[in-house]
């Protein structure tokens, strides 16, 4: 077994880090978990959704984005940055129509799941813009509902990355940039069902649907019915 | 000579949803019109439109929360038919009956107890601080106590069979998501016997009441109309979760038998009304004038051939006799009816617990696609119907609802007119209590108005002006 690199601070704590490693892989690889919706195992990363925001030698930057360096002294878990965190979630869910009750996702959401970790129990502020776009139903397999899209761009990576394909983009400037599919709609794309994608994980709301699926999961069996988001790098620490 | 008055009832209390009353009398204090009133307005045949045929057993629930179980099951029997599925594995079929069983158990249960009992139990006239469930379980601790306790084991078998006491998640199109685990089913069993107990106490008190005041019950929002209700195809049981069409005249005499619920189109009819948001269904080949009817716990009691469970059955021949095995068309005996589908629910409840089926895995069965479904279900307070036409693309194109407390418009507002007649005419001074009387009438129904409103494009309007000695001045109308 090798010996850490180096050890830098998360919340006071030591943890050994590579040369390399972003904040949040170091902080993942010794179970700590710190917020995040665009980031995801596999894709690369993007620094947009900016929930994983820490305060880094006294710098609030991007965990998925900042690499780990030796005796950095990283703040993630302080009141002043959960509340951050939460007015980012809490936005996120007045910019779109996120009705958890009725929607397909509920109990595998991460936006869902990340607004019940910040305990965000109620809106409070802001508007509700109520988007009304068109669910794009044309693809045999695959709908989407857009009125659902954080702009998190996991889609857009996988297609890219992982399929190799572009079938998603972002469209649009500042508030108005949305991802979108590269063709008329998505029936006029080589979307497949089978596309990393178009697979469950990625998209982290119910925007990105698999067809005649939805519900068949029993509540108590979904993946945050097991615990709260967060809970497997929490619970997989070596510590 | 005293001046036209109009009383207002509003709310109306003790139901689900809002409405209210209003009664109209003339100078000689003689009650001129009295109508039940829906003032709110939820549009799910709208908004339904555009939505992903899965998702609309779990949208379209939302329409109550205190049956919402009716309304995902009925429309997932609809979406069954639309994915081609018209045999269920036997699971799928019995776990939904259960959980049927179970949601018109704890609603009639809730009813009877917690919103009718104070009328019962300490008269229509008594003191408005003294009509509550919490004067009920003072005044007899066991009878609420049993009431919380049977309304909780109803709820927990939903939650057993959907994931959740209210606004769960399992019918799915062509079956359902979950089994029920054998130490589920063992905790059931453990207590099944001691609901039995209490359903059957439950029901000699709603008997004991109808009979001990018989001539209240006699002529109280009493009055002649159809019934309709699904019964089982095979020999016309009660079946609260499939069945036939079977509609009767208010001395028994059939008018339709057997009718497939998809052509409910062919024979029933939703007429409009200016001053309500819920529509006015009749049966078609009668007309408006004769062809309303009633549903809910009593029609279905005159309408079944009889009840396949024993204790439920007996206890339907004791109520058949008060009329000679005609059907009857008192409004208060809806309780005693309620408390009989309660023993049945107990006993079929009791029947699933000991079938190995609802631990079998097969839970789902596809078929070839269709483009249009319809539901129906015995509700709690009567026959529901959805009805879902759907794209090549899965989204809803077409959806119309018809609720248990739409079809009982036109037997509410009677029932209103009837009582506020008989005790509201010629009165010069109205008290409290006897405006109670109006909202007895109506709650025998078990409204749920919140699930009665969803009528589609734009409803018919009529705003009048009256100058100050009641002289029409000026009438707009907007027609449907």
């Amino acid at each position: 077994m090798t010996s850490p690199d180096f050890t830098f601070v998360i919340d006071g704590r030591a943890i050994p880090g590579k040369p390399g490693q972003t904040i949040m892989e170091a902080a993942d690889a010794a179970g700590i978990y710190i917020p995040r919706l665009c980031d995801h195992e596999g894709l690369r990363h993007q620094g947009g959704c900016r929930v994983c925001t820490v305060k880094a030698a006294g710098r609030s930057v991007s965990a998925c984005t900042q690499p780990a360096a030796p005796d950095l002294v990283v703040e993630s878990e302080t009141p002043h940055i959960n509340k951050l965190r939460r007015d980012l979630v809490e936005m996120l869910f007045h910019e779109g129509n996120h009705l958890c009750p009725i929607c397909e996702a509920s109990g595998n959401c991460e936006l869902q799941a990340m607004a019940y970790r910040l305990d965000m129990t109620a809106p409070t502020k802001m508007p509700y813009l109520e988007p009304c776009r068109e669910l794009d139903v044309s693809h045999p397999d695959i709908a989407l509902d857009t009125n659902r899209c954080i702009s998190c761009g996991r889609c857009i990576r996988a297609s890219q990355d992982v399929d190799h394909k572009g079938v998603f983009g972002y469209v649009g400037r500042g508030i108005h940039r949305r991802v979108a599919v590269n063709g008329s709609d998505l029936a006029h794309t080589d979307a497949a069902v089978t596309d990393h994608a178009i697979s469950a994980e990625v998209c982290p709301v119910g925007c990105i649907l698999r067809k005649r699926v939805g519900f068949a999961t029993p509540i108590g069996e979904r993946e945050f019915d097991h615990g709260p988001i967060g809970h497997e790098i929490e619970g997989g620490s070596s510590d | 000579m005293a001046e036209p008055r109009l009383i207002e009832i509003s709310p109306v209390t003790r139901v689900e949803g809002h409405g209210k009353v209003t009664i109209h009398l003339d100078a000689n204090n003689q009650v001129d019109e009295a109508r039940l009133h829906i003032v709110e307005f939820r549009g799910f045949e709208r908004f339904i439109r555009g939505r992903l045929l899965w998702e609309v057993p779990v949208i379209v629930q939302r329409l109550c929360g205190i049956c919402p179980v009716s309304h995902h099951l009925a429309a997932a029997k609809a979406m069954d038919v639309i994915c081609g599925v018209d045999d269920l594995p036997p699971t799928a079929e019995k776990m939904r009956r259960l959980m049927h069983y179970g949601q018109v158990m704890q609603s009639h249960v809730l009813h009877f107890f917690h919103l009718a009992a104070p009328d019962l139990l300490f008269g229509f006239g008594a003191p408005a601080e003294k009509r509550n469930i919490f004067e009920v379980i003072k005044e007899n601790p066991e009878l609420g106590r049993r009431a919380i306790a049977m309304r909780k084991f109803g709820q927990d078998i939903i939650e057993a069979t959907a994931g959740k006491k209210i606004h769960g998640t399992g019918a799915i199109p062509g079956g359902i998501n979950r089994n029920l685990p054998v130490p589920a089913r063992d905790a059931f069993l453990a207590v099944i016997d001691e609901m039995c107990l209490w359903a059957q106490d439950a029901l000699a008190l709603a008997r004991r009441y109808t009979q001990e005041h018989d001539h209240l019950v006699a002529e109280f929002a009493s009055f002649p109309s159809n019934h309709m209700s699904l019964v089982r195809d095979s020999d016309g049981a009660l079946d609260l979760y499939h069945g036939k069409l079977r509609a009767l005249n208010a001395v028994g005499g059939t008018i339709f038998e057997k009718l497939d619920y998809a052509r409910y189109h062919e024979v029933l009819v939703e007429d409009v009304r200016p001053w309500s948001y819920m529509k006015f269904p009749f049966i078609k080949e009668l007309g408006p004038e004769k062809g309303w009817y009633r549903v809910g716990p009593l029609a279905r009691m005159n309408t079944v051939s009889f009840i396949d469970t024993p204790l439920a059955n007996a206890a339907l021949a004791e109520l058949k006799q008060e009329t000679s095995g005609a059907p009857n068309n008192s409004t208060l005996v809806n309780h005693w009816a309620r408390m009989i589908e309660v023993l049945h629910c107990v006993e079929k409840i009791r029947e699933l617990l000991h079938d190995p089926d609802l631990q079998g895995t097969d839970l789902r069965a596809t078929g070839q696609r269709r483009e249009e479904g319809t539901g129906v279900i015995e509700a709690p307070r009567g026959n529901l119907i959805h009805h879902y036409k759907v794209d090549e693309n899965d989204t809803v194109t077409y959806c119309n609802l018809i609720v248990s407390t739409t079809h009982n418009n036109e037997g509410m507002n009677r029932a209103v007119k009837d009582v506020a007649v008989k005790h509201l005419s010629g009165q010069e001074r109205i008290t409290e209590g006897m405006l109670n009387h109006v909202e007895v009438a109506i709650r025998a129904y078990d409204p749920c108005l919140s699930c009665a409103t969803h009528a589609l494009g734009q409803m018919p309007l009529q705003i009048e002006l009256f100058d100050a000695d009641g002289g029409l001045l000026d009438s707009r109308q907007r027609s449907a």
